[in-house]
């Protein structure tokens, strides 16, 4: 097990340097950031001291192991936007987007779990047909776009709910939750629902699947010819051995959920780290966009390694088999 | 006894009239990356940062001058100008405003670090002559000084020192500069709260010295709450949903809309800020372009043709929809040295466009590069697709290049282009500020010729830039009118329009619409 653990750290290792290394090649096209930071009035001489500051005139190689030097221990340095620290900007961003991807998830899980059973269990109803048309529409239509059709009927047709940010929020710690006052709360709706819809549609076509599979078993027969009842048959045999996978997309999907809040947090100007990013990358803001794209695949990477830690626990074959040695 | 009571009444009265609270809450696209006076001299920092601090001299809403922080100035001796200080002006932490803070704040500006530079690069020094009178002493003889000096805010030295902030910014440094995030002006407003990105809560400063200014008198606001909303259309639906009062920048394709809709009302006039494109008329070879062995462009017939090729009523009527003042000169009417006689168009002609190609020897055209911008000037993109269509109908194939601002302006930086579409803005509101960086030859005299990257240079233009330097009065204005007529011969640029901005609000708020883009909330007004 703990062997286990290491090999899958150290494997993640070259994955991060990757990242880092193609993140970074990539800031050479997004930009100048000096020509921005300089604004409409220079002299040459100021050009020459400001990129010698940032160290932008030494070679490639030497600027990505500085970089990667400074990642290691945890910094990034300053934002050339906002001339403040990366980590600290990032620090304050990061709970607005989880509880946002929070949200999405369980609203994905609360709403797409039911809705798969109910339409897996009754294929022909008409309720069944509609879930299913509109898991299309949550499927098929871009994001930006959902969250400007719920915008324009909920807050401006409606004015029920706010169409932008993230209400009042209070302080814990270093941690700004939306969760205790009712604008904040108010102020997730939409965002949630937004950012949420597409997983809901997918986890709810995958529990609808597998329960199709799964009612067709030998063992749900017997079950059935046991006489027990409907209820315990669909909820305590069947839906119980469909989970497995759902757990496994869910968790992958919620690595997505935070890494593509860029899209929901633009459009609801939702303060946390995908709004951070994209005004970022208009400015050429280096430093936040590496940390960015590095703590995204950071989140990957252990999502990953918890998901192959979850299938070690509950698939016994993993464990028999290295038990045995290997075959 | 009654009388007391009486007394008593009006006192309370009084206060709960100057105790309600009227909140306007603003928004915009972009947030200040700073909260630093002279570190970042672009709009959105501008329009939080003048709400709080003071220049010494002020714009009127027509952009004239008026006494700010220094109630009268005068040129005392050709490289000396002499400022007379308000007195009883306090800073926002209490303290006294001092002939010591202009002489800091002046020379702060000055820094290497500081991106206020053109508006003290004649400055070789600020003294203090007396207690309450500043002398600001000039390298060579600088008659717009005032006009400069009416974008330099006022700090406190000794918060400065104390904060360790003597300095704009400093890249070099790893940690945050107190000023990024803190303020401490004389302004009409001071700062209660910032979360960068997120929300800037000012209250209004009962003490500021200007409320009672004619101007000020009838202004109410006692606070104003910004947030910025990158999205447009979000922006757009939060103010139709009245969750913000103001918004600076509204997507003109969602003006009409916004028009129609109850409660809320669209202001509009012209801004400081001219769209032009620009040429390549240096190099032997175009970067960009077919044409092999020779530059087309260094043709003053093809620039020509370029330029009458265009259909500019097509772009005003369709591209802006009506928002744009459509001109022939290098700057608007608000700049001191505009012309009216010199903002005449070469007139639009497709025949006379290809007869000029064919006499430069083109007669089949040739194929070009437009570089343009796509998110920096309002329908930046869509007026370069029109000016491609148009030019495709004269023979010359243009491949429009269109980016972000980012990648666009290092290409451009680095002379990388062929020809590209600028817009300019004019802060200091003088005709020098538009001659010396976009038409002055590049000779590394600092600001010379710092935004001509076609390397346009012709000497007579040089010396008249020399002589609006060192020239005042009548010699002067003569000078400007002559340049503008060059450009008008050279046709360095092919002038496209001055940009328009709308301004949306709630129908019950009120404030001056301003041709430099900045809000004054200390002259705004909600009912």
């Amino acid at each position: 097990m703990f062997a286990f653990i290491i090999n899958r750290i150290l494997q993640a290792i070259p994955v991060m340097l990757a990242v880092a290394l193609i993140s970074f090649a990539m800031f050479a096209y997004v930009g100048d950031p000096v020509a921005i930071m300089l604004g409409q009035d220079f002299t040459e001489a100021q050009r020459d001291a400001l990129v010698h500051d940032l160290g932008l005139d030494q070679p490639f190689w030497v600027q990505f192991a500085t970089f990667t030097g400074h990642a290691i221990r945890g910094e990034f340095g300053l934002s050339y936007r906002l001339s403040r620290p990366v980590a600290e900007l990032i620090g304050e961003r990061a709970p607005a987007t989880l509880e946002l991807a929070f949200c999405a998830a369980v609203l994905a899980l609360a709403v797409g779990v039911p809705m798969g059973v109910y339409t897996g269990l009754y294929r022909n109803s008409w309720l069944s047909r509609f879930f299913l048309t509109f898991s299309l529409v949550g499927v098929s239509l871009p994001t930006f776009l959902i969250g400007i059709l719920l915008i324009l009927v909920f807050a401006v047709w409606l004015g029920w709910l706010p169409s932008f940010g993230r209400g009042d929020t209070v302080q814990l710690g270093w941690w700004s939750t939306g969760f205790l006052t009712w604008s904040g709360i108010k102020a997730l709706i939409l965002p949630s629902i937004t950012l949420g819809l597409f997983q809901l549609t997918l986890i709810m076509r995958l529990v609808r699947a597998e329960m199709l599979e799964v009612l067709r078993t030998d063992y749900i027969k017997f079950a059935r010819a046991r006489g027990l009842p409907n209820r315990a048959v669909h909820f305590g045999h069947a839906l119980k051995n469909t989970l497995v996978p759902v757990i496994t997309i869910v968790g992958l999907q919620l690595g997505a959920i935070i890494a593509f809040a860029i899209v929901t947090e633009t459009v609801f100007q939702w303060p946390g780290m995908g709004l951070l990013f994209i005004q970022s990358v208009g400015v050429a803001d280096i430093p936040v966009m590496s940390a960015y794209l590095l703590l995204i695949a950071l989140v990957f990477v252990s999502i990953n390694l918890i998901v192959d830690l979850l299938y070690y626990a509950v698939d016994p074959r993993l464990r028999i088999g290295r038990g045995k040695g290997g075959h | 006894m009654r009388k007391l009571l009486m007394a008593a009444a009006l006192a309370v009265g009084l206060s709960a009239g100057m105790a309600e609270a009227r909140t306007v809450r603003w928004a915009a696209s972009g947030d200040p990356n700073t909260m630093d006076p002279h570190s970042q001299n672009v709009g959105t920092v501008t329009m939080v940062l003048q709400q709080i601090y003071d220049p010494l001299i002020q714009r009127t809403q027509e952009l004239g001058l008026a006494p700010g922080l220094a109630t009268r100035w005068e040129q005392v001796e050709p490289n000396r100008w002499r400022f007379w200080l308000r007195d009883g002006v306090k800073f926002h932490d209490g303290q006294a405003f001092t002939g010591e803070d202009v002489v800091f704040s002046i020379m702060r500006a000055r820094e290497p670090t500081s991106n206020y530079g053109i508006y003290v690069d004649t400055v070789e020094r600020a003294v203090l002559a007396e207690p309450m009178v500043v002398d600001v002493i000039t390298s060579t003889p600088d008659p717009i000084l005032p006009n400069k000096i009416a974008s330099v805010m006022m700090m406190s030295r000794a918060w400065s020192e104390q904060h360790n902030a003597t300095r704009p910014q400093n890249t070099r440094a790893r940690e945050e500069m107190f000023t990024t995030r803190n303020t401490n002006g004389t302004g009409a407003f001071r700062l209660q709260s910032r979360e960068p990105d997120v929300r800037t809560v000012m209250v209004r400063n009962t003490e500021w010295w200007g409320w009672n200014e004619p101007a000020s008198r009838e202004a109410n606001i006692t606070e104003i709450i910004y947030r910025p909303i990158t999205s447009d259309a979000t922006r757009v639906a939060a103010l139709l949903s009245g969750e913000v009062d103001f918004v600076l920048d509204p997507p003109l394709q969602d003006l009409a809309r916004l028009r129609a809709a109850p409660n809320i009302k669209v202001t509009e006039g012209p801004e400081v800020r001219t769209i032009f494109i620009a040429m390549d008329v240096n190099r032997d070879e175009l970067l960009y372009s077919d044409v092999r062995g020779r530059n087309p462009l260094k043709d003053l017939r093809v620039r020509q043709a370029l330029y009458q090729a265009i259909d500019i009523q097509a772009i005003h009527r369709t591209t802006m929809r009506g928002q744009s003042v459509v001109t022939g000169t290098l700057f608007p009417p608000q700049v001191n040295g505009y012309t009216a006689a010199e903002d005449v168009r070469l007139p639009y002609d497709q025949a006379r466009a290809r007869a000029l190609l064919a006499e430069a020897g083109y007669p089949n055209g040739f194929e070009i590069t437009l570089d343009c911008p796509n998110n920096r000037y309002i329908n930046d993109e869509q007026i370069c697709q029109a000016v491609v269509a148009m030019w495709a109908r004269v023979g010359v194939r243009a491949r429009l290049n269109s980016m972000p601002l980012a990648p666009f302006f290092a290409k451009i930086q680095r002379d990388d282009t062929s020809i590209y579409l600028l817009g300019w803005g004019v802060p200091t509101l003088d005709a020098l500020y538009s001659f010396q960086s976009l038409l002055r030859s590049r000779d590394g005299g600092a600001g010379n010729g710092i935004w001509n990257y076609g390397r346009y240079s012709n000497p007579r233009m040089d010396e008249l830039i020399v002589r609006m330097q060192t020239q005042s009065g009548e010699p002067r204005n003569e000078a400007i009118r002559e340049a503008l007529r060059l450009y008008r011969e050279d046709v360095p640029h092919i002038p496209l329009h001055h940009q328009m901005i709308p301004w949306a609000m709630r129908s019950t708020f009120t404030i001056p619409h301003m041709a430099n883009n900045q809000p004054y909330f200390r002259w705004a007004r909600m009912n």
